[in-house]
């Protein structure tokens, strides 16, 4: 399973494009938002943390048709299918690669482009703690989405509608906890759920997300 | 396999499970239907009949109050539409029942309808009594939410073509999009405070309505169940009919080559 999370990690590097483009995006996202709703740094500093994880699960949801897609067409799946290595251990492995290629620099560089968004000094920390609490949840569910959608042609739109109603309670509590912290109210109860989805989506969707690739692969 | 089929075999239950053989659910279906139709035309009309023209208007609300009559039960049947959807899933998953995923499949349009007729009944309510037709008030939020679950559950078995990988992925869809769906609608409880009341806009339906309204309520939800019975029988009945086309093409197709 380390080999093949190695594996993963060698080719999203080497591919090339997967890896910056995320964070490129992520970065452009924020950069439009003050174009949209003009420079007022009170304003800004508002709704900062909320760009910022939709920022982040947007961005994330760029590189997910890419978990299974090229593994999917030359056939390296169903080698893995058929691997002594446990369909759902594969499935978490990808899902972790996703996380360590998409997820943890987005984190990274959330807390800097948060002063585009005249984020507060106390938000910078929160806007990181959140994102790296709740980016795992995005990741393994996203794996989930795009195990649904490998075996089709033009899966790209689907997957992107079928995962965003998925991402709505990790965005809720992952924003709402950030924005609870940062105005200095009670946000134990929020940063509690929100690590509860992460942890329980990295529980259970491994055996839904290696389900449907059985299924696909049949 | 073997093993599955022996334990089917000796199944106390299979004279449940036979009513979903394709053949025997077409004929079933086909004796109950006009006697379904003819329950929901017996509830639903007078009970509509009822609620629009002979009860009194409430106190606050004027005649605003009567599309109580279809905000309220086509909002019941938008959630039971999906429950039903994800036990006829998990019955398609465990017994491999055609049936079972063709009704799921046939619920959910019928879901779709039911959830879309709240969100507009609602904002017409809205309007004249929160003075808007949209706000993000958790109840109404939940709604939406549930209504991109049944879009994303739809555009999945509009995207396979092979039947039966449809059946299950939408099966597999649905069963984790329930959970995600629950989580959002009590998520939705806790981003809203601070941002204004609940309990002002949403009133609590149930607790707070006079037995003149209650009654025809009653008789409007069992008709819009029986509605939602008679439809997803009727649409699965579609399914059912379209599978023994695409066979039979199939078929002919077979004996020219």
């Amino acid at each position: 399973m380390i080999a093949l999370l190695i594996r993963d990690l060698r080719l999203t590097f080497r591919a090339g494009g997967g890896f910056g483009l995320g964070l490129a995006f992520f970065l452009i996202v924020t950069v439009l938002v003050p174009f949209g709703v003009g420079p007022e740094s009170a304003l800004l500093a508002r709704i900062a943390p909320g760009i910022l994880w939709v920022g982040a699960l947007l961005a994330c949801l760029l590189s997910l048709d890419r978990i299974f897609q090229l593994d999917f067409e030359d056939g390296s799946l169903d080698l893995l299918a058929t691997a002594p290595v446990p369909m759902e251990g594969a499935v978490a492995m990808k899902a972790l690669a996703h996380w360590l290629t998409t997820g943890l620099p987005l984190t990274l560089a959330a807390p800097f482009f948060g002063g585009l968004m005249s984020l507060p000094t106390a938000g910078f920390l929160w806007v990181f703690v959140t994102l790296l609490i709740g980016t795992p949840a995005l990741s393994m569910i996203g794996t989930f989405g795009a195990a649904l959608t490998v075996g089709l042609k033009r899966g790209g739109l689907l997957l992107s509608l079928l995962v965003l109603p998925l991402y709505i309670p990790t965005l809720l509590f992952g924003a709402e906890t950030a924005r609870r912290a940062i105005m200095g109210m009670e946000y134990a109860q929020t940063f509690a759920i929100l690590a509860g989805v992460s942890a329980g989506s990295i529980a259970i969707l491994p055996f839904a997300a290696a389900a449907a690739i059985r299924i696909n692969l049949r | 396999m073997e093993d599955t089929r022996v334990r089917q075999h000796n199944d106390r239950w299979n004279w449940f499970w036979a009513w979903a053989n394709p053949v025997k659910f077409m004929a079933w279906t086909g004796k109950a239907l006009p006697w379904f139709i003819g329950l929901t035309l017996i509830t639903l009309v007078p009970g509509l009949i009822w609620g629009f023209f002979f009860t009194p208007e409430a106190e606050g609300f004027g005649s605003s109050v009567k599309i109580i009559y279809v905000h309220v039960p086509s909002a019941f049947m938008a959630i039971q539409a999906w429950g039903m959807m994800v036990v006829a899933s998990l019955i398609w998953l465990i017994r491999r029942h055609h049936v079972g995923a063709l009704a799921a499949k046939g619920a959910a349009l019928v879901g779709l309808t039911m959830t879309v007729i709240a969100l507009i009944t609602g904002a017409i309510w809205g309007e004249p009594m929160w003075g808007t037709y949209w706000a993000w008030d958790p109840r109404l939020t939940s709604f939406l939410i549930l209504f991109l679950f049944y879009i994303g559950y739809m555009a999945l078995w509009a995207a396979i073509e092979n039947p039966d990988t449809a059946a299950d992925l939408t099966s597999v869809l649905a069963i984790v999009g329930s959970v995600f769906a629950f989580l959002s609608r009590y998520a939705v409880n806790f981003w809203n405070q601070g941002l204004h009341q609940g309990a002002s806009l949403s009133l609590d339906k149930e607790e707070n309505v006079a037995d003149v309204f209650w009654q025809p309520l009653v008789l409007t939800l069992v008709g819009f169940g029986l509605l939602f019975v008679v439809l997803v029988l009727v649409r699965a009945r579609t399914e059912v009919r379209k599978r023994r086309v695409h066979a039979l093409m199939t078929r002919e197709r077979m004996r020219d080559a």
